[in-house]
């Protein structure tokens, strides 16, 4: 018993040290911030300008991914087929690979010289320094969390409830919509918040395919390096307050949601 | 009706063999295997959820072996009833008419019809996970109803209900059947096939073994497996002989114990069944036309669906199913001694 609560103790210990590690950071940069910086900070246009580009750019490429995320999720965790291992591992590649070499290799596709480039470029889109490039690159590092966490919630929704809807008669689009997506939806929606909010905070990929139009994390880039960590700092601050605003937004709407599921 | 010729399934470590079944429009039909012995599994093929290797299903006279399962019409009940947890009650009813795509209107009424029909009808607004065992299947045959099946497929509906639940599920079952819905229940249970079936089939194995009126399967199993199976108690390996006289034949069970039966047996060994309801019993030693009377001790009086079955210790031990009235009168209990007495001609030779 003593013994327990000992071992209790330490890993305790550890834990604070871990937080400590997480929040310290953070609470000291709020500290060595004058109310009068954040104010006169918050009312730059180019602040501004910034912040609104990173949050509808990032949950631009959410939603428009998740269109085929989710039903590619979905074909994941119901069907096997060759090669599954090796699609799965490509998935969490984006995780696992440096964020400016991803941005790179992005760069790579879409640049005007490419095909797709040229595509983009006949419908009037030039992807890299443009916002439609920005939602790219923010997509591209953060698909993984969403596509995981749907694939997660799917494989857990009992097969036999979907056969039943078939034995209903219901089509398997039918099946998908109002069986599926609903009871995974849980899992859905984190990934979406969890996509939005990695997407949001990707400074390397975006970086790469665009300097200009500046998202936030650029913006403190770019401060710190012409200004220093005096000027840098009043911007860090308000993108990570009105992130986490969004992001406690975004968790109680799915925790209400839960809450009325059961 | 339904016509399942020769279906063929292979699995990794199971195998379906060689099926074949009729079933009659209106008829409730019991599909009779211990677990794992592939019911469940045919009942699947037959709702189109996995199709056979070799084989064909016929509804009226249409073969539907690959027919998509969604337009199959045949209604199946799972055994945990499946439920939809993200809608109430209503929209769970519902659902199979909001796929058909038919009008707001017709579903409100077919809708409340079959709520009315099987009392869930003030649950309807509610959501499914705090229905009870019973409501929620109620609800899982309302809904299998809802699609208006050509069949209705049960599989093990009353092994999760306890035994007060059940006795209403087998009313609601036969009343569901007897407004002309086909049924096919898949059961472990031979009681349920005793109450509920007009026909039986007994898989074992991946194979039915033995099919029919349901009578007949009981009173004529064709082996020692269903014989046990259905729930004959009184089943014994015995070798024949003749007797002392050279005139009758014998039952022998072992040195001490021989049963006397009527004709001659064609194999030197084999077995009898002794149906519990053609023993009598009595305080003294009978003098009546029965040639087999046993003196035994009481070792165990249990209730059955009619009556009670009492277990004796003859040397062997006997199974007599008698009424509550008889146990009354001949004063009947545990440890108590009684004469058992039964008719060669009740004595059935299986050989």
């Amino acid at each position: 018993m003593i013994r327990t609560k000992t071992t209790y103790l330490i890993f305790s210990f550890l834990g604070g040290i871990i937080l400590l590690f997480l929040v310290g950071p953070l609470v000291s940069l709020f500290l060595s911030s004058t109310p009068n910086s954040l104010f006169e900070t918050s009312r730059e246009p180019e602040v501004l300008r910034s912040i609104w580009l990173t949050l509808w750019t990032s949950m631009a490429g959410t939603f428009i991914f998740a269109i085929a995320a989710i039903p590619f999720a979905y074909l994941l965790a119901r069907r096997e087929f060759p090669l599954k291992n090796l699609v799965n591992g490509i998935i969490d590649l984006p995780i696992v690979i440096p964020h400016t070499a991803a941005g790179i290799a992005l760069l790579g596709s879409i640049s005007r010289d490419t095909w797709v480039g040229k595509t983009a470029e006949v419908l009037g889109i030039d992807f890299v320094g443009h916002p439609a490039g920005i939602a790219l690159a923010m997509a591209f590092v953060s698909l993984p969390f969403l596509i995981n966490a749907a694939r997660d919630g799917f494989a857990s929704v009992p097969e036999k409830l979907e056969k039943a809807a078939m034995n209903l008669g219901a089509s398997r689009w039918r099946v998908f919509i109002t069986i599926s997506v609903p009871l995974a939806w849980r899992n859905i929606l984190s990934g979406l918040i969890m996509m939005f909010a990695r997407g949001m905070s990707e400074f390397g990929a975006v970086v790469i395919i665009a300097y200009h139009p500046m998202i936030a994390p650029v913006m403190i880039y770019e401060r710190f390096g012409s200004f220093g960590l005096e000027y840098a700092r009043p911007v860090a601050v308000i993108f990570i307050l009105v992130s986490l605003i969004f992001f406690m937004i975004l968790r109680l709407i799915a925790k209400k949601g839960s809450h009325a599921e059961d | 009706m339904l016509k399942i010729k020769g279906i063929h399934k292979n699995f990794k470590s199971f195998q379906l063999k060689n099926i074949h079944l009729e079933i009659e429009k209106g008829e409730y039909f019991m599909l009779l295997g211990k677990s794992g012995s592939g019911k469940s599994l045919l009942l699947e093929i037959l709702a189109g959820m996995q199709f056979p290797d070799a084989g064909n299903i016929i509804l009226q006279g249409k073969d539907i072996t690959r027919l998509d399962i969604r337009k199959r019409k045949i209604g199946l009940l799972f055994q945990d009833y499946a439920i939809f947890p993200h809608l109430n009650v209503f929209d769970n009813i519902a659902y199979a008419m909001r796929s058909a795509k038919k009008p707001g209107k017709t579903i409100r009424t077919k809708v409340y019809n079959l709520a009315e029909e099987f009392g869930i009808s003030h649950l309807l607004k509610r959501k499914t996970q705090n229905l009870s065992g019973g409501e929620k299947q109620r609800l899982a045959l309302a809904r299998t109803l809802a699609m208006e099946p050509e069949i209705l497929l049960l599989d093990e509906p009353l092994t999760s209900l306890d035994v007060q639940l059940r006795q209403g599920t087998r009313k609601l079952l036969r009343r569901i059947n007897q407004s002309g819905q086909t049924v096919i229940h898949v059961t472990h249970d031979h009681e349920e096939a005793i109450l509920l079936a007009d026909k039986i089939a007994v898989i074992h194995h991946g194979s039915i073994i033995q099919s029919g009126k349901t009578r007949e399967v009981f009173q004529k199993p064709i082996n020692e497996f269903v014989a046990n199976f259905t729930g004959v108690k009184n089943f014994f390996r015995v070798k024949f002989m003749k007797d002392t006289s050279g005139d009758n034949f014998l039952a022998v069970l072992n040195e001490n114990i021989s049963i006397k039966i009527l004709g001659e047996p064609k194999q030197q060994t084999g077995a009898i069944v002794l149906a519990c309801r053609d023993i009598f019993l009595s305080r003294e030693k009978p003098d009546t036309s029965a040639v087999n009377n046993f003196k035994g001790l009481i070792t165990e009086i249990i209730p059955a669906i009619r009556g009670y079955e009492v277990t004796l210790d003859i040397g062997f031990m006997l199974s007599v199913l008698i009424s509550a009235e008889s146990l009354k009168k001949l004063n009947i209990e545990q440890g108590k001694s009684i004469w058992a007495s039964f008719k060669a001609s009740s004595v059935k030779v299986l050989q």
